[in-house]
């Protein structure tokens, strides 16, 4: 089980701990300043953080016996001389990293190498525990990346990186907007996946094409990896198939949006979402916040809400912000309003740990 | 020599003590500078050597025109300052 919370906000990044069954917080570094994501490795226990200063940009911190040091971060490779690129906008598209998405530790066998997901939608890798950070080429000058949108922000970006914990070559990574994508090779060549997932707010010609899907949230089971799980822009899917196809989850209450999900490491069958009104509202329904709990693979969803607020929550949860533990006991998520909440029993019940921390981006055990 | 003054706000995340360099334009002044604080040069241009969208230059008082490439020309007796832009609220 963990007992440590890394919690990102917009003021900081806060350390919670478990102290005799409560959850409190214990610390807060970079106070202040505005931390968008953690990583904290399981292979050897460092952590990283990945902060936003607004006017001198995004940085990459690293811990150490002694606190925090900034590392490299990724940087785009100089775009070539008289090459142009708008985004979806009209505008130039700027190519610099103006957001971490995704942090990933490699395999097992692989100690020091992290994958880095950006805004404007490089991956990066690297192979000294950040001190050094290669770009992807194949997947950013592939034809078809040109193609990604915005969603989440103006800019595409890559915000969730599966690394198949039985080959760690075969990475799986999900864009808002441009789909589901997948290497068999360690990043050498990219398939785009994702038949069967539906986009209901693109034309209908276009509704069904893999790149023009949404996808808010991949998770892949770690004892089942051909099990993946998106939460979608406006659904819920389910593929058996590492990510080739995927099926349509229907009519799940309160709502199928959301923006997070996470599977049982051990029962593929079972995941967990935070449900909000779609898309144009984005708040609990009835001010009811809640989590929903499948255990048979999306047949059927429990509606979670045993010690979370019941009038007048307007609780936003992002990606980032639900967790699960290592042996997929205990779950941990964080809200806009900066809201915490800790369940040792699978989601059954809860516990507030606070609600007055500034807005929550990210949430992960450490 | 030109001389670079930063501004303070950015002290606190890495130090950027006013320096001094030789060029004839805003980036070969720069570029001297970061020679010497290479952790500097994030916190002011992006990955494209540009300068930062939110950030701003000013030699002699006189806010730079080239955002891009920095080729604004520098006296041996100017003063560059580095700050932060407004818009970014």
């Amino acid at each position: 089980m963990s007992d440590r919370l890394l919690v990102s906000t917009r003021k900081g990044l806060f350390t919670v701990m478990r102290n005799g069954g409560h959850w409190d917080i214990s610390g807060v570094d970079f106070l202040g300043d505005n931390v968008t994501l953690t990583l904290t490795d399981p292979r050897d226990g460092k952590s990283y953080a990945a902060l936003d200063h607004g006017h001198f940009g995004v940085k990459l911190h690293r811990s150490t016996a002694n606190g925090w040091e900034e590392i490299p971060t990724p940087a785009y490779p100089p775009k070539p001389e008289g090459y142009e690129e708008k985004d979806m906008w009209g505008r130039e598209l700027n190519w610099t990293t103006s957001k971490i998405w995704a942090l990933a530790p490699g395999g097992l066998d692989e100690a020091g190498t992290i994958w880095c997901g950006t805004l404007p939608g490089g991956l990066f890798r690297s192979n000294d525990h950040g001190q050094s950070w290669e770009m992807i080429r194949t997947l950013w000058d592939h034809p078809l990346r040109k193609k990604w949108a915005g969603g989440g922000a103006d800019l595409p970006g890559i915000h969730s990186i599966c690394v198949d914990p039985r080959n760690a070559k075969q990475v799986s990574i999900g864009v808002s907007t441009g789909g589901v994508w997948h290497t068999a090779d360690g990043g050498a060549s990219w398939t785009l996946r994702g038949e069967g997932m539906r986009a209901e707010y693109m034309p209908p010609e276009q509704a069904h094409d893999p790149i023009s899907q949404d996808v808010h949230c991949l998770a892949q089971c770690r004892s089942a990896p051909q099990r993946m799980w998106v939460q979608h822009h406006n659904g819920i899917f389910v593929s058996s198939d590492e990510g080739k196809t995927f099926t349509e989850i229907k009519g799940v209450e309160p709502s199928v949006f959301g923006f997070p999900v996470a599977v049982h490491p051990k029962e593929p069958d079972t995941a967990w979402f935070v449900p909000e009104i779609k898309d144009e509202k984005r708040i609990p329904r009835e001010g009811k916040l809640a989590v929903t709990r499948t255990r048979d693979g999306g047949k059927s969803f429990e509606v979670l809400t045993k010690g979370l607020p019941q009038t007048h929550a307007y609780d936003v949860v992002y990606r980032h912000a639900l967790a699960l533990d290592e042996p997929g006991e205990r779950l941990a998520f964080g809200s806009t309003t900066g809201g915490l909440w800790v369940s040792e029993d699978q989601g059954d019940s809860w516990a507030c740990v606070t609600h007055t921390l500034p807005p929550i981006y990210a949430v992960r055990f450490a | 020599m030109a001389k670079v003054v930063f501004t303070p706000n950015v002290q606190r995340h890495v130090g950027c003590p006013t320096a001094e360099a030789v060029g004839a334009t805003v980036r070969e002044v720069l570029e001297g500078v970061f020679a010497d604080n290479p952790q500097a040069r994030g916190y002011v241009l992006d990955d494209q050597s540009a300068l930062r969208r939110h950030m701003t230059i000013f030699v002699d008082g006189q806010m730079i025109r080239d955002r891009e490439r920095l080729a604004d020309p520098v006296k041996d007796s100017s003063t560059i300052h580095v700050f932060q832009a407004l818009s970014g609220g």
